[in-house]
């Protein structure tokens, strides 16, 4: 069906993107190994161009990428890529994946070009055009003088570039970052974060990058999923959250600072409390006008007042203390 | 993504055919394998015997040469089931030290780089890579066994004429088979051990050790017990009853043991026969299918702990 010419671009651009199928889809994926049970229950559809998997060590960050992957099959449920289904489409799947493992992998006694070739064949490439990617993957994250040389004697940071290489040689449409940039110094982590975002801003790839550095995520990331215990903690998009101008107030005081809390929750602000800090998220018809007054009255003195928008911390550490849902 | 442009940039070419990416993997190998000079030395080796089989073969039907030899036609060995069979058995034992120099560090050098993620994170599934890896070694050995071996069978038919072809067609059947079965043995039992073992020098030792240790276990069997059954444990005694099959020269009676008293009377005389056939060829599959189930059991992306 054709559109109006009058229909704003932008509008249908996000009717567009709506109508594709997600990233990634969960629909209650559950993940045991034998008796211990995984992944719980995953629902949830991502669209983001860069995904984050954030969690705590043992969240089943990894397991739900492999689980992904079609490395362990779903005790339950079922999860969709791309409208493909993980587990009857796997080949597909897999055709248009790109993967950069946690551990060093690699296969020994190759040279950079020699192993990237290698998987880009694997990944159906013609030789030919598998040689010709492998060099420029390389080249692209920064191997390229280096890329003669064997797998064995590189730095943990070239190794890690070369695995992204052979993450990238045969141009996936989603690629599957599993803590790219552990292990790096940081002039390494940067050079990492610059390429995840050259990527992304690229727009020929999504990202999924699972991490439990929160400002690998925030740099690079505009979707997030928070998980624990297997679970969903928390379904962000941080676009979004940005977007939407939700400010915090963080403010340093000085005297009875309990009646002050006491006044501001009658008020109906949520507020936080630490030491002599409070921070504060205004309600709707509340300004910051009304703050001094309530002050005044509470006589407790404003030392500092500054704005702060709800950082990633914030999202993952009340994820850490809540219960499970969408932010 | 070219060079020059540094960005990213999806494939949008052809791709290669799905059923023939298992042979990747062999290509990529053999690029390392042929790197050693010591290897290719050895390979080279391999075909002296297929070089002997073929001046023998010529021999027979070039009068001239055996004058110059002065040897007669009654000197050679007959160009028979069991002329054939005796090249199987010296070429699989070449085959059997070539699948020792390149088959233990196939697999394991996978898995102890973490390899096996990259692998079966792409459209290349585990069954495809045992193929791939076994091919390797698959290759390579036929190469030495049943391809010069049925080429040096019709170059016997030519010299010999279409009756000798029609005639001893079942011959070629035996070379392909009885080959087949003992390198496809070879690669199984040396892709297990490599899956098994991360060592090289190990995973090399063990791979003898399955072929000496059971012979030597099944000897001491049917000496104590006077019988033939232990040779079911024997690797090599299940080949040579297969392939002895296939060359029509099996026979179940292998011999007598005369038992006798202490004036050296004999009371008794016991026949030795060999197990059957079939026991044989259930063995050697049963072997087979337990390298299989211990190859799915260990070649994965991930050890999974319950």
């Amino acid at each position: 069906m054709a559109l109006p010419a009058s229909v704003p671009e932008e509008l249908i651009k996000s009717q567009t993107a709506y109508t594709e199928p997600p990233v990634i889809d969960l629909h209650g994926l559950s993940v045991s190994f034998g008796r211990r049970q995984i992944l719980k229950n995953l629902r949830g559809d991502l669209r983001g161009k860069a995904i984050g998997l954030l969690g705590p060590n043992g969240a089943g960050k990894t397991t739900l990428i492999h689980t992904l992957l079609g490395f362990h099959p779903p005790s339950a449920g079922t999860a969709q890529i791309f409208g493909l289904d993980v587990t009857n489409d796997a080949k597909q799947i897999k055709s248009l994946i790109g993967y950069m493992p946690e551990r060093d992998s690699f296969i020994a006694k190759m040279n950079a070009v020699h192993f990237v070739r290698l998987m880009g064949e694997l990944s159906g490439l013609p030789p030919e055009a598998a040689l010709e990617r492998a060099h420029e993957a390389l080249f692209y994250v920064g191997l390229g003088e280096a890329r003669y040389r064997r797998l064995e004697t590189y730095s943990l940071g070239m190794k890690q570039l070369a695995k992204l290489a052979q993450a990238i040689v045969h141009g996936p449409k989603l690629i599957f970052l599993d803590e790219p940039t552990n292990g790096l110094d940081p002039p390494a982590r940067l050079r990492m974060i610059k390429l995840i975002r050259e990527i992304r801003d690229s727009g020929q790839a999504h990202i999924l990058l699972s991490s439990h550095l929160l400002l690998d995520v925030e740099e690079c990331c505009d979707e997030i999923l928070i998980l624990r215990d297997g679970q969903i903690a928390v379904y962000c998009n941080l676009e979004e959250e940005r977007k939407s101008n939700r400010k915090f107030l963080m403010l340093e005081t000085r005297g009875d600072q309990e009646r002050f809390v006491q006044a501001l929750a009658k008020l109906g602000c949520e507020y936080a409390v630490s030491g002599h800090r409070l921070k504060i998220v205004l309600q709707e018809g509340i300004e910051v006008r009304d703050l001094y007054r309530l002050a005044d009255q509470e006589q407790v003195q404003i030392r500092r007042l500054s704005y702060k928008r709800d950082s990633l911390e914030d999202i993952f550490l009340k994820a850490m203390e809540n219960g499970y849902g969408r932010l | 993504m070219a060079v020059y442009e540094q960005t990213y940039k999806r494939y949008a070419g052809k791709l290669t055919p799905d059923w023939s990416r298992f042979l990747i993997i062999p290509r990529h190998a053999y690029e390392s394998i042929f790197s050693s000079k010591l290897f290719t030395a050895f390979f080279v080796i391999c075909f002296v015997p297929l070089l002997l089989e073929a001046i023998l073969i010529y021999l027979h039907h070039n009068f001239t040469a055996l004058t110059i030899f002065q040897a007669s036609i009654k000197d050679l060995l007959p160009i028979d089931n069991s002329f054939f069979r005796a090249f199987t058995y010296v070429e699989g034992i070449f085959a059997f030290f070539l699948a020792l120099l390149i088959g233990p560090p196939l697999v394991a050098r996978d898995l102890r780089n973490n390899a096996l993620p990259l692998y079966l994170c792409r459209p290349f599934s585990r069954t495809e890579y045992v193929m791939g890896k076994m091919s390797v070694i698959l290759i390579l050995l036929s190469a030495i066994t049943w391809i010069p071996q049925l080429l040096l069978f019709l170059f016997q038919s030519y010299l010999e004429g279409f009756a000798w072809f029609r005639a001893n067609l079942w011959i070629a059947s035996a070379i392909f088979i009885g080959n087949v079965v003992w390198i496809l043995l070879l690669a199984l039992l040396t892709q297990t051990i490599s899956a098994l073992v991360k060592w090289r020098v190990v995973a090399s030792g063990l791979l003898l050790a399955i072929f000496i240790i059971p012979s030597a276990f099944a000897e001491i069997i049917n000496l104590m017990f006077q019988t033939r059954w232990g040779s079911l444990l024997s690797l090599n005694a299940l080949m040579y009853s297969v392939t002895s099959g296939l060359f029509g020269l099996f026979d179940r009676v292998s011999g007598t043991i005369a038992i006798r008293d202490f004036d050296d009377n004999v009371v008794r005389e016991i026949t030795l026969v060999e197990p059957p056939l079939w026991c044989s060829w259930a063995a050697l599959f049963v072997v087979c299918a337990i390298c299989l189930a211990l190859l799915s059991w260990k070649v994965k992306a991930y050890e999974v702990v319950k």
